[in-house]
């Protein structure tokens, strides 16, 4: 691998985000982030701080971090349109909603727990957007996140699947790990190597997996990649690998997407976030009822969600997905074409 | 005292005196334990333990280089070796299944085939096991299974299920083994080393032969044929369960455990077959286990093979009918995976079907050939059942592939060789044949060259195998004498007098009498 993992002195953006990942590895607390602070960014802004312009990572992290901090309210002001749409539905313990997808297909146990009392810990509850219309299949997303990983070509923790629709054209559609609430993949693992943590993140202690692939079976979106093969050469890293931030991977065990969630509670968005040119993705927080994608566009989540017909992909398997889709016309998820 | 019990009682003034009957049986039982090994018994040791060795070599690169030397990725990650594990483990079960069945419904015909069949099911059962290390991308962790086991893991019911079956198989092969040791140093007395002579005396646990120790092993056994009987029908739904309990298509299926469980009596009836064939001819046992013996197990296979054609065409059929998820099928039928499933159609389901069928393949040749296909072909339908399912795109239409490696095939055959190389080393440390269990059924319980109209009223003499101390009574005592006659003395002209002790090569078969 060429890139060197300790070089600090090279300033592209790839290394930059390579470094923002390390930063909060070492020491969460050691942010060496320009004073572009929130305030700053919503004055210097034409529009609303919600609908900022996209000047650089900078100003999203520091957007992300403010909605951390629990100015939610102050956005949802800024953006002034009809919201908690979404939180009605969840509140009033509805079974269907209006747009006629049934809970289901969009709404979660947990996102419905999370939006019922957003001040019970733990702060956030990470979630995920994909907006379909946007996403152009270039597939930066996928390299951004084998690059921060130190991943081989096969491992796509996000994979972006070429779909055809009923008119037989195509479309995109990246598939991370939906961070599943009620997820198969834990169910099933016989060691317990597969944890969720209570910001609703699946993640795998690759220091336990033993190597059986269950969860590979069990997972019905094939998010699970397996260390196959001791003949890469991994980095060596001067932290050790944790399920946070699995690198180098561990030959013999099971690796998937993380979220990036050091990089979420640190105020950074994910690597496929920020690696997005189309600001496909969208970090997301069910708490704070935000959701922020790579060019720095800050949503309300349930409004975003609702206004957009939001769906989540294969909701028959009750897995209640983290990560909800945004189907443009035509485009649909449960599109499953089994012919070789 | 059960009046079904398997082995019935004797007096307490049992004495060791030995019949005719008894001596031919315990001369055969030891003979692989007294005889030098022949140069061909080492031969087939060397290449055996070379090709274990060369599997454990390959394990070695395996872990070394990863999982993907065997051929495996993320669109095949379930391949050759659960389905090692599963047919292995499926063919013990057969092995200790018939056992046990036959056992409990007072088959005395059994009892010349009873250790074959256990021997087989604790080799096999314990190669099957072995399988799950290579299976797995970290196996210097399998304890983690103990130490952290998750209870809503179908796998950790697995390991529960195969741990408990494996003891249960070792407990299945010694309580007949008990008496037999017992025997053996008495019969062998000083040909037996000082060595053996303590330990066998020490396992076996100080048998006499009375009615209370009888009572003992009587009961035991009983019990550990009932136990057993379902113990396996829970392993094999277990292991099903670890495919059910996913969402694939192809492998959430209801019929799964059953169809398991059917799987496994299946080949493991297939593989008794072959292994007494194997070991008749290899240890001369052409008296003891006869063409019969290989017609009713015949039977019992084709039938079990029938059903699971059955569930085959079930699985298959409703869903493809409903035509939501068919991919899999679709590639298992005409795709990919076509030619091993038609492999399977044809070797485990024709050839046994026609060869028991029609009486002019119904010998021992056409039966051990048609039970190797079997053995064979329900392998491959592992792999069928295996790999579809895993290759199938979830999202998408691209379809995974799994390729042999040598590491893959070399571990696998390493398998294949453990088993008869188990079994070869275990019957020179233990009779063959279970003597107590022939001793009990008499020379009846073996004949072979009778007459259409004696043998309905041999079957009803192996029905009540209680008369047979009768019918041995009757039985001249010559110590040449030969099981084939007829002790009822019904015997028609065609009965060929030949002794097999002497000559067991010109054993004949009387075509005219083979059903
Ligand atoms: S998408 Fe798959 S790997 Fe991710 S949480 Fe759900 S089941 Fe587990
Ligand atoms: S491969 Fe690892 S994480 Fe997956 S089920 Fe097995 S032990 Fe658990």
């Amino acid at each position: 691998m060429s890139t060197s993992y300790n070089n600090e002195t090279n300033s592209t953006s790839s290394e930059r985000r390579d470094r923002k990942y390390r930063s909060f590895s070492l020491s969460p607390k050691a942010n060496d982030e320009p004073s572009c602070g929130a305030l700053a960014c919503g004055a210097d802004d034409s529009e609303s701080c919600g609908i900022s312009i996209p000047n650089g990572e900078v100003s999203r992290r520091n957007l992300l971090k403010l909605i951390g901090k629990g100015a939610a309210a102050t956005v949802a002001a800024g953006v002034g349109v009809e919201l908690l749409t979404y939180r009605a539905y969840a509140q009033s313990g509805s079974t269907t909603n209006p747009n006629g997808l049934g809970t289901n297909g969009n709404m979660t146990p947990g996102m419905a727990a999370a939006m019922a009392d957003p001040a019970a810990p733990p702060d956030h509850q990470w979630a995920m957007v994909i907006d379909l219309r946007n996403c152009d299949g270039c597939g930066s997303c996928t390299a951004a996140c084998q690059k921060a990983h130190y991943l081989t070509p096969d491992q796509t923790w996000i994979k972006v699947f070429a779909m055809t629709n009923n008119d037989g054209q195509t479309y995109h559609m990246p598939r991370p790990c939906m961070q599943c609430e009620d997820p198969p993949c834990l169910h099933v693992c016989p060691v317990e190597a597969t944890f969720r943590t209570d910001q609703g993140v699946v993640l795998v202690n690759q220091d336990r997996c033993i190597g059986c692939r269950m969860c590979m079976a069990a997972c019905p979106y094939e998010a699970r990649y397996f260390n196959w093969t001791g003949d890469v050469q991994y980095p060596t890293t001067p932290i050790p690998p944790t399920p946070q931030a699995p690198i180098p991977q561990k030959l013999g065990t099971v690796g998937k997407c993380t979220f990036c969630v050091g990089n979420l509670n640190n105020g950074l968005l994910s690597e496929c976030a920020s690696g997005c040119p189309m600001g496909a993705i969208y970090n997301a927080d069910l708490k704070t009822d935000v959701a922020v994608n790579g060019l720095g566009n800050t949503v309300k989540l349930s409004t975003f969600l609702y206004d957009n017909d939001a769906v989540t992909f294969y909701p028959e398997q009750d897995t209640h997905p983290r990560v909800w889709y945004i189907v443009g016309h035509g485009q649909n998820l449960e599109t499953n074409s089994t012919s070789a | 005292m059960d009046k079904n019990s398997p082995i019935p009682p004797r007096d307490d003034n049992y004495s060791d005196t030995e019949s005719a009957w008894a001596v031919d049986v315990r001369d055969a039982a030891t003979r692989g334990m007294t005889q030098k090994a022949s140069r061909k018994w080492w031969l087939a040791i060397t290449l055996l333990s070379l090709m274990v060795l060369a599997g454990v070599y390959a394990w070695y690169y395996q872990l070394k280089h990863g999982m993907a030397s065997a051929g495996y990725n993320d669109q095949a990650f379930w391949a050759v070796y659960i389905a090692d594990v599963i047919a292995f483990i499926g063919v013990s079960y057969g092995g200790a299944v018939i056992s046990a069945i036959l056992r409990l419904t007072g088959q005395s015909w059994r009892a010349p085939l009873t250790r074959i069949a256990e021997g087989m099911a604790l080799a096999t059962v314990i190669v099957g096991a072995m399988f799950i290390f290579p299976h797995l991308g970290r196996p210097e962790r399998f304890m983690n299974i103990v130490y952290y086991a998750n209870w809503s893991s179908p796998l950790v019911w697995d390991f529960l299920a195969i741990l408990t079956y494996t003891v249960a198989t070792i407990i299945f092969f010694y309580i007949p083994l008990i008496p037999d040791l017992a025997i053996v140093n008495r019969h062998l007395g000083s040909a037996n080393s000082p060595m053996r002579r303590k330990v066998y005396s020490a396992l076996s646990l100080n048998w006499m032969g009375t009615k209370r120790q009888r009572r003992l092993l009587h009961s035991s056994l009983t019990l550990i044929s009932l136990v057993i009987i379902p113990l396996a029908v829970s392993v094999h739904s277990v292991l099903s369960w670890a495919f059910a309990l996913t969402s694939r298509p192809g492998w959430a299926e209801t019929v799964f455990p059953p169809y398991f469980v059917i799987a496994a009596l299946y080949s493991g009836t297939a593989l008794v077959i072959v292994t007494a064939a194997a070991f008749r001819s290899g240890y001369k046992l052409q008296r003891f286990i006869t063409q019969r013996h290989f017609v009713r197990i015949g039977y019992l296979m084709a039938a079990l093979g029938l059903v699971y054609l059955y569930l085959t065409f079930a699985d298959m059929a409703t869903e493809g009918y409903t035509g939501i998820t068919t991919g899999w099928i679709t590639q298992t039928v005409t795709g990919r995976y076509a030619i091993p499933f038609w492999i399977y159609v044809l070797f485990g389901e024709l050839i046994p079907i026609v060869v028991v069928a029609f009486k002019k393949f119904r010998n021992i040749k056409g039966l051990t050939f048609a039970a190797g296909g079997v053995v064979v072909a329900l392998w491959i339908k592992r792999l069928v059942i295996v790999l579809p399912p895993a290759t199938q795109p979830l999202i998408g239409s691209f379809w995974g592939s799994y390729h042999f490696t040598w590491v893959s095939i070399t571990i696998t055959l390493a398998g294949v060789a453990a088993v008869p190389l188990i079994l070869m080393v275990m019957f020179r440390l233990i009779p063959i044949l279970s003597i107590e269990e022939m001793e009990e059924a008499g020379p009846i319980g073996s004949i072979e060259q009778i007459s259409d109209k004696t043998e309905k009223y041999q079957d009803k003499l192996l029905a009540g195998g209680r008369n047979l101390e009768q019918v041995k009574t009757k039985t001249p005592s010559s110590g040449l004498q030969m099981s084939g006659v007829d002790p009822i003395g019904l015997a028609s002209a065609p009965t060929i007098s030949v002794n097999p002790t002497v000559n067991p090569g010109g054993f004949s078969i009387n075509p005219g009498e083979i059903r």
